[in-house]
């Protein structure tokens, strides 16, 4: 058997391996580390968030709800203030495909009314031979887009002469499927508003109360201990009852966002404060105070960009408290008055237990905001994972 | 101790004044008093007013005088028990509220009772059941608790308890219990109403609380100590209720003061919905109809109840956490 070694003190082959060498390659990093070492903050904390199934999904759904409201008058079958004098009170209609075992393509049936003339009670029967088909961009309720200028053009609407109230209709015989969605225009903007105000209160408070502390900060802590402690929802009614009953409706929508934002900003206030705090003794700060910055250039320029994600996570977390104060305010009929159509004032309707026992599909829009808050709810939890990716 | 609770109660003396001052400034904010409103209402009844006579109730009032003034006065006024005067129901405030009050404190009490008894057992169990089925489901429904406005849940509780018992909820006992002394009868017809308020109200705040406990709960669980307590053969149920519970109770106590005001302003709304003799209703007629004596205490009122619930969750968790009770002392 021949052995590979050489033998005991013969001379080794002079050898050079001529693959080229480079020094760093245990140090190199993968192609994966190089990109996420590479990546910007955003795209980390995207990375991060995208993880978050639900909360990817339910940044999904409100993108799509805010989308809607652009066009609510293209989506929505009816126009807003369409009174069916002949369909009053009218039963959710559904949407069949097949009819006696063929396929026709979205329809619905045809309706006839009888009044029940002990009880006053309309009763709608579903006319089984007369077959409605849907139609698609099609032309029906008139409108004015925006108040620019009229159309007509509507995603989907009944057939010729025919009804299709996929979600039933209100006293008035309006659509409330159209009105839902006319209504997600003020309920979902309002929040939106409302968290601007108090963002920017929450921001400038809370701020000046954090960098310069001292006696600003002590009051600041005070009011923002004894807001805290007052039940929200009584303070809304004070200032909402004492709007004067002839302010217009808009100017109304004005004053209830300034009122949810007026007492939601002490949570933001709170946490730039505690941020700010530990900040302001960085040595980024104090190059900036050398070169002669004023207290609001550092506070909005160097400091709060820092974190700002945090920011925006605990705002998305405080919408839904909005768009429910909204809703119950209107409900109380101290909030948003008609003709604005909001979800808490198409919840007026079903006011009372008869109304639901009678006629449940007013109670629709509940669904909506339900969902409006769940979605905040979990697109909040999301986002405050995400604000710090590092972790 | 003793020590601790003095302080503790002077502290709240800057916030009620603070809070005071707040009401005072809510209820004056209006445009006119409750006497313009009053002159043109009767005018629009085409019935003539005595101006004379309305002047005179507004000096009485001292309604000439500068606001600043006006709030001293009510403010001392209040110190000594004195409420002001409804100008609504024509009788001084304290005649009006009477019972409201303690229903409002009744109703509060218990929904914080019902919040504990059905957060506690259900937060330990999502905590050491981390991802299970129970924990989704759970964390689910307390989600849809949150998410649900209190009073649709009102309306819709309503109408199922008048289908399924054929009961007619609302109102917080039997309308002839109304102008009643208190009695075994009364007390009984608002034990059975008191419960359907209280759920609603009780949603929100028991959802929140599930979620802190869990929270908080699951931080303790993954503690040194506890695999410590396991790995030296303490059993799982044992080592649950000796440690993290403790610490996790502490929490459960100081939780009221945020749960509180919630629970408060749950209940009003709730009230106006199932109209219960609380103080929800009264305070929306009488901001409306800017009977500011009246509305102005039911603020103060509320705020108050929060302030003190506050205090108590704060001396009971002095008592019980001694942490605290000893903060700032040298530690020795």
């Amino acid at each position: 058997m021949t052995s590979f070694l050489p033998a005991p003190g013969e001379p080794l082959p002079h050898y050079v391996s001529t693959a080229p060498f480079d020094p760093y390659s245990v140090e190199a990093m993968t192609d994966e580390q190089v990109r996420v070492n590479q990546a910007s903050q955003l795209r980390l904390m995207w990375w991060k968030f995208r993880r978050h199934r639900l909360a990817l999904a339910s940044g999904i759904f409100l993108a799509v709800l805010y989308l809607s409201i652009v066009a609510s008058e293209f989506l929505a079958p009816y126009n807003l203030h369409t009174r069916n004098m002949d369909y009053i009170y009218a039963p959710p209609q559904a949407v069949h495909l097949f009819h006696e075992g063929k396929f026709v393509g979205p329809f619905v049936y045809g309706r006839t009314m009888t009044l029940d003339m002990d009880t006053l009670k309309r009763n709608y029967t579903d006319d089984t031979k007369d077959v409605q088909r849907l139609r698609f961009f099609c032309r029906g309720d008139s409108y004015r887009f925006w108040g620019l200028f009229d159309s007509n053009v509507h995603l989907v609407c009944p057939a010729e002469g025919g009804q299709a109230f996929f979600l039933g209709t209100d006293r008035l015989g309006r659509d409330v499927l159209s009105r839902i969605i006319y209504g997600a225009r003020i309920s979902l903007t309002i929040g939106l508003l409302g968290i601007t105000v108090s963002f920017v209160l929450g921001i400038v408070i809370g701020g000046l109360a954090g960098y310069h502390g001292g006696v600003f900060d002590l009051i600041v802590q005070r009011v923002i201990e004894v807001l805290q402690s007052i039940p929200s929802i009584p303070l809304w009614l004070s200032l909402a009852a004492i709007m004067p009953a002839t302010w217009s409706p808009i100017l109304i929508y004005l004053a209830i966002t300034i009122i949810l934002g007026l007492l939601d900003w002490t949570g933001l206030a709170r946490a730039v404060r505690s941020k700010l705090l530990a900040l302001r003794e960085e040595d980024y700060v104090l190059a900036a105070q050398l070169m002669g910055a004023k207290s609001s250039r550092i506070i909005g320029r160097h400091l709060v960009p820092g974190f700002m994600s945090h920011l925006i996570a605990t705002a998305t977390i405080s919408i839904p408290g909005m768009i429910l104060g909204e809703t119950a305010l209107s409900f109380l009929g101290l909030g948003l008055r008609p003709p604005i159509t909001s979800w808490g004032i198409l919840l007026t309707e079903a006011k009372s237990v008869s109304v639901i026992a009678f006629y449940p599909w007013l109670l629709f829009p509940t669904i909506p905001v339900i969902l409006v808050i769940l979605a905040f709810n979990f697109l909040g939890d999301g986002l405050r994972d995400a604000a710090d990716p590092y972790k | 101790m003793l020590r601790y609770i003095l302080w503790r109660i002077a502290a709240m003396v800057p916030t009620l004044l603070i809070i005071s001052a707040l009401v005072f400034t809510i209820i004056e904010l209006p445009p006119g008093d409750y006497f313009e409103s009053y002159v043109s209402e009767i005018k629009a009844q085409g019935e003539g007013v005595d101006m004379e006579q309305i002047e005179a109730l507004r000096k009485e009032y001292g309604f000439d005088q500068p606001a600043a003034l006006r709030y001293v006065y009510w403010l001392g006024g209040m110190l000594k028990g004195d409420f002001g005067y409804s100008f609504e129901y024509e009788l001084p405030v304290s005649a009006v509220v009477g019972d409201r009050l303690w229903l409002t404190i009744l109703v509060s009490f218990v929904t914080i009772i019902f919040t504990w008894l059905i957060a506690f057992p259900i937060g330990i169990y999502s905590a050491t059941h981390q991802y299970s089925w129970g924990d989704y489901g759970l964390s689910l429904m307390g989600l849809i608790g949150i998410a649900i406005p209190n009073f649709m849940l009102a309306l819709i509780l309503m109408y199922f308890a008048n289908i399924w018992f054929g009961i007619s909820i609302g109102h917080l006992m039997d309308q002839k219990y109304l102008a009643e002394p208190m009695s075994w009868a009364k007390a009984k017809s608002i034990l059975e109403h008191i419960w359907i308020p209280v759920i609603i109200v009780g949603a929100a705040g028991t959802a929140g609380m599930i979620r802190r406990l869990r929270a908080n709960l699951l931080d303790e669980l993954q503690k040194q100590y506890v695999v410590t307590a396991r790995a030296k053969g303490l059993s799982p149920m044992r080592t649950l209720v000796k440690y993290p519970l403790r610490m996790a109770l502490n929490f459960f106590i100081s939780d009221i003061g945020s749960i509180l005001p919630a629970i408060i302003s749950g209940a009003e709304i709730t009230a106006i919905v199932l109209s219960l003799e609380t103080t929800g209703p009264m305070l929306i007629k009488a901001l409306q109809s800017q009977d500011m004596y009246l509305a102005g205490s039911f603020l103060m009122f509320l705020a108050f109840l929060t302030v003190i619930g506050v205090l108590i969750s704060d001396i009971a968790l002095a008592i019980l956490d001694p942490r605290i009770r000893l903060q700032g002392r040298s530690t020795k």
